[in-house]
């Protein structure tokens, strides 16, 4: 049966000729790259290497790069972190209503610890008002979070905007940029965020392995206490082979940027294309063009998301849903909730994530599948059929 | 995580659609929880000779409705109330913890029906 993986946001395969870059520190340059002995010196090496490398691609200092073990450790610390150590200055914070739960979750948390979150509301395309930002704002404000760009609806914000309005105040402002580095341009000088979170296996590098920028300067409590590594700010021996498989991974990623967004965005452009011609009664999410080139997500009417997900993937089609059954709560997708999505609808929605490796092939199989399903779903809908025998009276 | 006969009842469902000639339907559930089944039956006589389903569901409420409904077919009024949601899983050979509520949601489908059934009888709407 054809397979096609149409999941990128959710995790990309690992890039062969980054993993021949990592094979080595496997095997025979296992050192541990904090060893003074020769062994470790090879790994210390190739650390400092790709934190250079790393910090050069995204704009910033090498001393600026914290490696850690992924996007949700680098959000943990950057909210918790700043958190901690602003904490006699103010106990309020600012994020939005669609973050990943990794930010989501580190601030109820500190809510529990006596802290008060705004989420900032969002409109109908996942976007947020500066102007609700600068209204937010209090004097215990000490720490703004709102992503770069959404994971589910791939909606991009205005970072850059936001983050003067928080410096503006004096106010630290981070951004969580997983769903974004590799994707599109991402230069922490020209967004002038304090921290930033990024991944390596969101652009074809290996799992287990992120960053937290941190701007010179800005001193977020230690998170992972332990050993001296990271410049004693991140304890735990370091993923030498993780680490210079995101800098190889990163490197090709930026170095062919423009025509994997060019061709990414043909092939969803010609998906979102044909499913709104060849489909009836979709919706799709998100913002027509602030959007990540690999994003498209479509709520379906009448029917549910996860039949709809568990349909494809019998079909060889690997994507997500952000309803309730995919992730064994009954809610449905709080991002797509806040941009006010009925919440029938939100059930109904799923999000198709394309990759360098998908063809127009790919794309004309799943709709011709998608078109196929939705239909069959809706016949068995007591929904369609009700709205059928209505319009039928009408 | 679900198991093959629930990925197959999901794939080929039985007794799917609307039920012309029904004399009872059964609706439980709301489009809001993410879950809606209805249930359609042709009682004659005490006995159930015909049944079919339409579902706004995930897949393991689908194939919950589908085995529910089969499970009934040719049944005596008082042996489908007998059914349990318990029955539906284990004719399913399981469902995943948190779609055990597709199960429950099928035997109240099958009682809404039934009680329609009932009242209308009681209310001569339909004759013996």
């Amino acid at each position: 049966m054809k397979r096609v993986y149409l999941d990128h946001s959710a995790t990309t395969p690992l890039d062969p000729e980054v993993l021949e870059k990592m094979l080595p520190y496997f095997t025979e340059k296992f050192g541990n790259a904090n060893s003074m002995h020769s062994f470790g010196q090879e790994g210390a090496y190739a650390v400092d290497e790709a934190r250079r490398k790393i910090a050069e691609l995204i704009g910033a200092k090498p001393t600026e790069i914290y490696f850690t073990s992924g996007g949700t450790e680098a959000d943990n610390w950057a909210i918790k972190g700043m958190a901690a150590k602003l904490r006699k200055k103010g106990n309020h914070i600012i994020t939005s209503s669609i973050e990943h739960a990794a930010i989501i979750a580190s601030c109820h948390q500190l809510e529990e610890f006596g802290f008060d979150v705004t989420f900032l509301p969002v409109d109908k395309t996942g976007k947020v008002n500066p102007a609700d930002l600068v209204k937010a704002i209090t004097d215990k404000t000490i720490l703004v979070s709102v992503m770069l760009a959404n994971n589910e609806i791939g909606t991009i914000q205005p970072v850059k905007e936001l983050c003067d309005i928080a410096h503006k105040k004096g106010i630290y402002f981070h951004t969580d940029a997983v769903q974004a580095v590799g994707s599109i341009p991402v230069s922490v000088k020209d967004l002038g965020v304090d921290l930033m979170s990024f991944s390596a296996h969101k652009f074809y590098g290996p799992k287990g392995v992120g960053v937290l920028y941190i701007k010179g300067g800005t001193k977020p409590d230690k998170f992972m206490t332990g050993g001296h590594q990271e410049r004693t700010m991140r304890g735990g021996t370091t993923n030498v082979p993780g680490v210079v498989g995101m800098a190889a991974a990163l490197e090709k990623a930026v170095k062919h940027l423009d025509e994997n967004y060019n061709y990414v965005k043909s092939l969803r452009d010609r998906f979102v294309k044909r499913v709104k011609e060849e489909i009836p009664y979709v919706i799709y999410n998100g913002h027509e063009t602030d959007r990540l080139p690999q994003n498209a997500n479509f709520a379906f009417d009448f029917i549910e998301g996860e039949s709809i997900l568990m349909s494809l993937d019998l079909a060889g089609i690997a994507c997500s849903s952000g309803s309730a059954c995919s992730s064994g709560s009954l809610e449905p997708s709080h991002v797509l909730l806040a941009t006010g999505l009925p919440v029938e609808k939100a059930h109904g929605s799923i999000r198709f994530s394309f990759g360098r490796d998908n063809t127009v092939e790919d794309v004309d199989y799943t709709v011709d599948k998608l078109k196929e399903i939705v239909n069959k779903l809706r016949e068995m809908s007591p929904l369609f059929c009700e709205f059928k025998g209505e319009t039928k009276n009408v | 995580m679900y198991n093959e006969r629930v990925v197959k009842e999901f794939q080929n469902p039985q007794n799917v659609g609307e039920l012309k000639d029904a004399n009872a339907v059964g609706t439980v559930g709301n489009a809001t929880c993410g879950d809606i089944m209805k249930i359609y039956m042709k009682i004659e006589d005490n006995v159930i000779k015909d049944v079919s389903f339409q579902t706004f569901g995930c897949a393991a409420a689908i194939a919950t409705s589908s085995v529910a409904t089969s499970m009934i077919k040719g049944k005596t009024v008082d042996e489908a109330l007998k059914i349990t949601n318990a029955q539906v899983v284990e004719t399913l050979g399981g469902l995943p913890a948190q779609k055990l509520h597709c199960s429950v949601l099928a035997e109240e489908a099958i009682k809404a029906a039934i009680n329609d059934y009932l009242k209308k009888y009681k209310e001569g709407k339909i004759a013996d």
